[in-house]
Order: structure tokens, then C-alpha cells, then sequence
């Protein structure tokens, strides 16, 4: 069960194994539904009204609660819900008031910033509608979205890493990997 | 196989060895024996004893002399967040847990570290509630409670692994932060993961082996007594969380644990009594049968937890003695209840703390009547007193057996309002489905001058002896000694402090570098007595200080950062 005596992969027997000095190498190996968001790759939202269907520009509004999306490759079809670390909150911003250092990450004003809030690893879910923050429910972090995810009140001790976006095809692609950390860091 | 999964160089061990276990004598194993009657010196379990009173015999620190009292050493852990663990104490060695799952093993005389076990926890885990309340322990082991949801055992002398199984999944939202319960050769441990669709229950474990004994669910499956009171599929993600040690009575052999609330937060997403969710259930230790339960409220829409075992008091009432529990309630009911072999009966009732839901309570079942303007539900906002904190959160109370006395850690004059939405059930997503109350959620009661009291209560006579009060909300438990004193911090000045157990009056106090929501504990080493006490404020503490601080438009911080503090009086060491 722990995974020492299991040859089959299973997520509760990686994550115990991960650093363990004798797992054998073909247990690393990372299944594509695991990967995090790569370029290229669909969105697909996770909640809403839009459940399940491609995210296209025109299905945000501004300044809409943030939904949450996981990508999925557009040529094998793999949706990336192996790990909760992939998922991304989208909203759409006034681009011209994005801080000029992250206004490459947005595409037609939709922003995407990982769920995983910086300080215990709890689903960013809240939102405040009046001051535009994105909010955690488990310790009431704040994150500013027209800054980065820059932190503005709570515990989190960093910015939610945010995933860079662009659109082809008139849906809203990946256009790299997360700038920044994703979820918190164990500290001592 | 359980045997298989003994793997000694696991990674999550970092093990120091030390010059301080050389100077300790030999470890003197747990035994049943023991846990029965736990030696005054020591602090064996969560609560010092199987009846959860949280009280010392030790009186070489008394009223008189308390003032005296001085540190003698303190040992900071490295972490930040909620440090809520007793340090548990056996014949010189002391055993102290922290948040992110690392065990320090430390002299207790001296406070040198003996070994110390960092658990790895995995980068997807989500912690809502940051931090673990403690070890158990037995024979030659210690055990944790992890918040990935694993039940460990490590070797008392070295730290070193000796099993890990795995009570349930943690992306699905089980986690562990109790202290586990130790008794009739069980390891017994509940999951936490009321707010995230989880369905709670208690499970032991051979303490020798790890294999599982027993696995008792806190919701009836489709079928079994009480599941006509969940509607449909709710009972498969209805929550009822076990995250506070349970009581154990020997004689009966029934532990008694405490649940917590159902899910989503607002009832009427699953209508019905919910049993057994905020309750007391009785489970036999040997079978994990439930034997009998008593729900305190029925179709919980507060997020009052119930889950704070009942201390186990035998208790006059009109002249007989009743072989009883007491609780006080989160939600600000003080509970008197009979306990039999297979039934818990009502005693008595009434508010500790201002509580405007309840209109009545059945004198012959308990049942209390509810103000239906007070109860929120989907999209219907409700005000409601005391806060979703409710009057007593996890901090446990205390009880002195000499004087009667019950010690309750109360938090008075605040309220929440709480509004319901829609909930979609996701694995590993919150379950809580609360929306967004327009008026933030949390108030204070106009007028109000204080908030935290430290309160004792005669438990024979029901008269509320005396009160203590603290600008400062109150997240301290609370230690009861034969000195006649009781021992908490709990407030956002930091200060641990010493009370007069007749009057309440503070005969002590010292300012430790962050809150104290710890668990006090007492022990004695070569005829020296001790008290203890981890600092780390965080949490829910935090949390309602953020709270207050909206409400007040203020910024009241209080510093973060665990440290493990042990105070004595003036001693001068035997030539």
C-alpha cells in the first residue's frame, strides 16, 4: 500500500517513493496527465456554467469571477488532471492596466493564475469582487490579478505563479510553462 | 502486508542522535497498566488521562508560590503556524509534535534534542488547518497522526520509522491533526475533512503491527440505523469529521469521541437530523461497535463542530451521584449527560456564552428548538451567536476533581453570519458551499468590552464560580492542577499565565515569543515539577484575529513562530 512492495503505479504510491533511493527508474516516469500545462496545449474549463467545454475568449467576461480550467493536449487528448497542481483560475483583465511585466502572460485580457495558493496549498476559490482579488478560503491570502498574483493580505509568502497564455484558433492556448513556483514549500 | 511495510530508511526521517540521551535513564515502556493509571509525574496522553479532565495531581506549585515561577529552558521548533500539541511526558523524555508533521523527542529536564522526525509531506496536499495536537504513546513507540492522512510508528529511543499505513487518501480531502488514542492495545485515530466532502469516521490499529482492527463510519450507510436522516447520496460526502482524541472509559470499555459538522455547512443542503454529526458517539474499543451516541443539535448549519470529547465526571444531581460526561458545547450549551453501557442519556443544559439560535431544549431528550430566522441556508443569510467558532472551539477544558471545578476556555459577544450556495462535489475541492455574507461574515456584539473568559464552573451545583475576561479573543486550552491553579495562554498578547483556581485572579504571567495555543501539560523529574507549554500562534487563532481586525479596522498581528517553553520554581540541584 505505501508503495515499497507495489509494482503498480499509483499516485499514493509515487508521492512516497519520489526521493526514495530505490525507486526503480521507470517508476519516475511522469504520465502525460500528470504534466503540467505545455505549450500548446488547450484549455479546458473545470467548473462553471462552461464545464468541460475549450475556453475561448468570448466566454469570459471582465473582470468575471476567476473559473477554474485544466489543459489538455489538443493532439493525444490528455487532459491534465493528474495533479491538482496543474489547475488554473482564468479571468479576463483590462489589459492596459495589467503591470507592464506580466502583460506578455495574458492573451486578449485573459489572465490565468495557478489555483494552489503559495502558503498551506489551498484551492485559490474566492473572489473579491471590489478590490478584483482572487481569495483563499482556507487562511484568507489575497492575490491582486492585476499584479502578478502579487500577495496583498493573509500569510501567503509569494505571488501565485501565473501561466502564460496566447490564442490560435480563436481559443485561448498555452503559450508556456508557469512563471513562478507552483503551490507552497514545505518549510524548515 | 502490514510486516512489508516496514522500511527503515524511508525518506521522510531526519534523525540526530544526541549527547542528551546519554544522561537519560533507560525508557520505561507504556504499558496498559500504566496508561490506566498514569503516574502523577508524567503526562502519558493528550489529556494526562483517559477521562480528558487535563489535570495534574502535581502540587509542588501552588497559589502561594506560583509567582516564583521561572523558565528553565525552551527550545524553538523552526516552524511557523498553529503549535497545539502537549508535550507529552514519560519518566524524562517528552515527545512534542508541530505543524507540518515533525516529532521532536527532547530531554525534559533540559530541553536537549534527543531525535527529531520531519515527515515529507507531498507538494499537492492542501492544509486547511496546519498543525497536529500530539503523540500517543505505547510499549516503546510513539505515534503520530499525519495531515497526508497516515498513521505512523516510530521507535521512542532513535525516531526511527517502524510502520506507516495509510488511513485514507488525501487528495480526496481526509486529513489527521488529533493526537491519537492509545488503549486496549489500539492505536485509534478519526480524519479531518468536515469543509471538503469527505465521510468521517474513527479506525484502530494494532499498535504492534499496524494492520487495522476496526473502522467505525461517524454516517450510517444506506440501510443502517440512522441513514434515513441523510437524504439521497449526501451521506457519502456529508462530512463528520473525528479531529479531537477521544475519552475512554475502561470499565465500560466505550471511547467516546466528539464530531463535527456535516457538509455542505448550511442543512438544508441535506436535510435530516445528519447522524451522527455533531454528536458523541460511543464506540466499543474492542469492536469499534457504536454503542450509543447523543447528538447535541441536529441538521447543523453553524459549523459548530462538536468535536471536543466529553471530559468523563461523575456529578451530583439532586442528591444521587450519575456516572456522567460533561461538554462544553461550540455550540455555547454547557452539556451534562448520563453514560451507561449502552446509552447516553440527558441530564441538563443551558448557555455559557450569549447564544441566540436555540428557543428550547427537550428536559427529557436534549433536542433543542431553533430559531429558524437564525439558521442560514441556501441563499438565505442568517446572523447567529456565538460565532461559527462557537463558544468553545478545540481548546479543551479542564476539570479538578478536588474542587469540582470545570475550566471552559470561552469565547463570548461574537457572531457570524453565514449564507449558503449551491455545492458541486469535486474529490480534493471544498465542500462547504458557504457564499459570500454581506456583511463579511463576522461580527462583534455592540457594547461588547471583552471577548476571551476563562470560566469555572461547580459541576455538582452548575453555579458559574467565576469568570475571567480578555480584550483578546481566547484559543487557549487549559491545564487544571492540585495546586489550585489553572494554566493558559489563548490570547494575542502572548502571555502564559498562572490563575488562582478559587478566585481567577492572574498570580502569574510570562510573555512567550508567539500566542499560546498549546496544550499545558505538568510533569515532575527527581522530585521537580514542571509546567509546559508550546508557543505558535496560527490557524483558526489567526484567523478570527484576521476577522477582528476587519470588523475594527485595525491590524493587530501577532508574531508566528513555534517554541516549546518549560517553567519551574527556583531550584537548587542536590550536591
Amino acid at each position: 500500500m505505501t508503495g515499497a512492495s507495489s509494482g503498480k503505479l499509483s499516485r499514493r504510491s509515487l508521492l512516497g517513493l519520489v526521493s526514495a533511493i530505490t525507486v526503480a527508474p521507470q517508476l519516475r516516469a511522469q504520465p502525460p496527465n500528470r504534466m503540467r500545462p505545455q505549450a500548446g496545449d488547450e484549455l479546458v474549463f473545470d467548473d462553471g456554467p462552461s464545464l468541460g467545454e475549450v475556453v475561448r475568449p468570448n466566454l469570459i467576461e471582465l473582470h468575471a469571477r476567476p473559473v477554474a480550467a485544466l489543459a489538455r493536449d489538443p493532439a493525444s487528448g490528455v487532459l491534465r488532471d493528474g495533479s491538482r497542481l496543474n489547475r488554473v483560475m482564468l479571468t479576463r483583465i483590462d489589459p492596459e492596466e495589467l503591470a507592464p511585466r506580466f502583460q506578455a502572460n495574458a492573451a486578449g485580457g485573459i489572465v490565468a493564475y495557478s489555483a494552489v495558493c503559495t502558503h498551506t496549498g489551498c484551492d485559490v476559490f474566492n473572489w473579491d469582487e471590489e478590490q478584483l482579488r482572487m481569495a483563499c478560503p482556507c487562511h484568507e491570502s489575497q492575490f491582486d490579478i492585476y499584479d502578478g498574483g502579487r500577495v496583498v493580505g493573509g500569510p501567503a509568502p509569494r505571488p501565485l505563479a501565473m501561466l502564460p497564455l496566447e490564442i490560435a484558433g480563436g481559443a485561448v492556448r498555452v503559450a508556456g510553462p508557469f512563471r513562478g513556483r507552483v503551490g507552497f514549500q514545505q518549510a524548515f | 502486508m502490514f510486516g512489508k511495510m516496514k522500511h527503515l530508511l524511508v525518506c521522510g526521517m531526519l534523525a540526530w542522535g544526541s549527547a542528551a540521551a546519554r544522561d537519560l535513564p533507560p525508557y520505561h515502556p507504556v504499558s496498559d497498566e500504566r496508561l490506566l493509571n498514569p503516574e502523577p509525574r508524567n503526562w502519558l496522553m493528550y489529556r494526562g488521562s483517559y477521562d480528558s479532565h487535563g489535570y495534574s495531581s502535581l502540587d509542588q506549585i501552588d497559589a502561594g508560590n506560583v509567582g516564583q515561577l521561572e523558565l528553565v529552558w525552551s527550545f524553538a521548533t523552526g516552524l511557523r503556524e498553529g503549535h497545539q500539541a502537549p508535550p507529552i511526558v514519560n519518566d524524562g523524555y517528552m515527545y512534542v509534535t508541530t505543524p507540518q508533521n515533525h516529532v521532536l523527542a527532547l530531554n525534559a529536564a533540559t530541553g536537549e534534542l534527543i531525535w527529531r522526525y520531519a515527515r515529507f509531506l507531498p507538494d499537492d496536499l492542501q492544509q486547511m488547518h496546519p498543525t497536529n495536537r500530539g503523540v500517543a504513546l505505547y510499549g516503546e513507540r510513539v505515534y503520530m497522526a499525519t495531515v497526508d492522512a497516515y498513521l505512523i510508528s516510530l521507535d521512542a529511543l532513535t525516531g526511527e520509522l517502524i510502520w506507516e499505513v495509510p488511513v485514507e487518501d488525501y487528495y480526496n480531502g481526509y486529513y489527521m491533526t488529533l493526537a491519537p488514542l492509545a488503549a486496549d492495545g489500539k492505536i485509534m485515530v478519526g480524519v479531518s475533512g468536515g469543509e471538503w466532502g469527505i465521510r468521517g469516521f474513527v479506525a484502530a490499529y494494532d499498535a504492534m503491527t499496524g494492520e487495522e482492527a476496526w473502522k467505525t463510519y461517524t454516517i450510517p450507510a444506506p440501510g443502517e440505523p440512522g441513514s434515513e436522516s441523510w437524504p439521497g447520496d449526501s451521506w457519502q460526502t456529508g462530512g463528520v469529521p473525528v479531529w479531537l482524541t477521544g475519552s475512554y472509559d475502561p470499565e465500560l470499555n466505550l471511547t467516546y469521541w466528539g464530531t463535527g459538522n456535516g457538509g455542505p455547512w448550511t442543512g438544508d443542503a441535506r436535510p435530516g437530523d445528519n447522524l451522527y454529526a455533531t454528536s458523541v458517539i460511543a464506540l466499543d474499543a474492542g469492536s469499534g461497535e457504536l454503542r450509543a451516541h447523543h447528538q447535541y443539535h441536529w441538521n447543523d448549519s453553524w459549523d459548530w463542530d462538536e468535536v471536543s470529547a466529553p471530559l468523563l465526571i461523575d456529578f451530583e444531581r439532586d442528591g444521587s451521584t450519575i456516572r456522567g460526561m460533561v461538554h462544553p458545547g461550540r455550540n455555547g450549551y454547557l452539556w451534562f449527560l448520563d453514560r451507561g453501557p449502552d446509552a447516553i442519556g440527558f441530564v441538563d443544559a443551558w448557555p455559557y456564552v450569549y447564544q441566540d439560535v436555540f428557543t428550547g431544549i427537550d428536559p427529557e431528550t436534549g433536542r433543542p428548538e431553533y430559531d429558524m430566522s437564525k439558521k442560514p441556508g441556501i441563499d438565505y443569510q442568517a446572523d447567529f451567536c456565538p460565532s461559527l467558532w462557537g463558544g468553545k472551539d478545540w481548546p479543551p477544558a479542564a476539570f479538578n476533581p478536588a474542587t469540582r471545578l470545570l475550566f471552559i476556555p470561552a469565547n463570548e459577544n461574537v457572531c457570524s453570519s453565514l449564507v449558503g450556495e449551491e455545492a458541486r462535489y469535486v474529490p480534493g475541492r471544498t465542500f462547504t458551499g458557504r457564499g459570500e455574507a454581506d456583511n463579511g461574515g463576522f461580527l462583534i456584539r455592540e457594547g461588547a468590552e471583552h471577548i476571551g473568559e476563562l470560566q469555572a464552573w461547580n459541576v455538582d451545583t452548575g453555579e458559574e464560580v467565576w469568570t475571567a475576561t480578555f480584550e483578546s479573543h481566547n484559543w487557549g486550552p487549559v491545564l487544571a492542577t492540585a495546586g489550585e491553579l489553572v494554566f493558559m495562554g489563548g490570547t494575542n498578547d502572548r502571555y502564559f499565565r498562572a490563575f488562582d483556581a478559587g478566585s481567577g485572579e492572574i498570580l502569574w504571567r510570562y510573555p512567550t515569543s508567539s500566542g499560546i495555543t498549546g496544550v499545558p501539560v505538568s510533569f515532575a523529574i527527581d522530585g521537580r515539577q514542571y509546567i509546559a507549554v508550546q508557543s505558535g500562534w496560527g490557524v483558526d487563532a489567526e484567523r478570527e484575529q484576521n476577522s477582528i481586525n476587519r470588523v475594527r479596522g485595525a491590524s493587530f498581528y501577532v508574531p508566528q513562530g513555534g517554541s516549546i517553553w518549560v517553567f519551574a520554581l527556583p531550584w537548587e540541584p542536590a550536591p
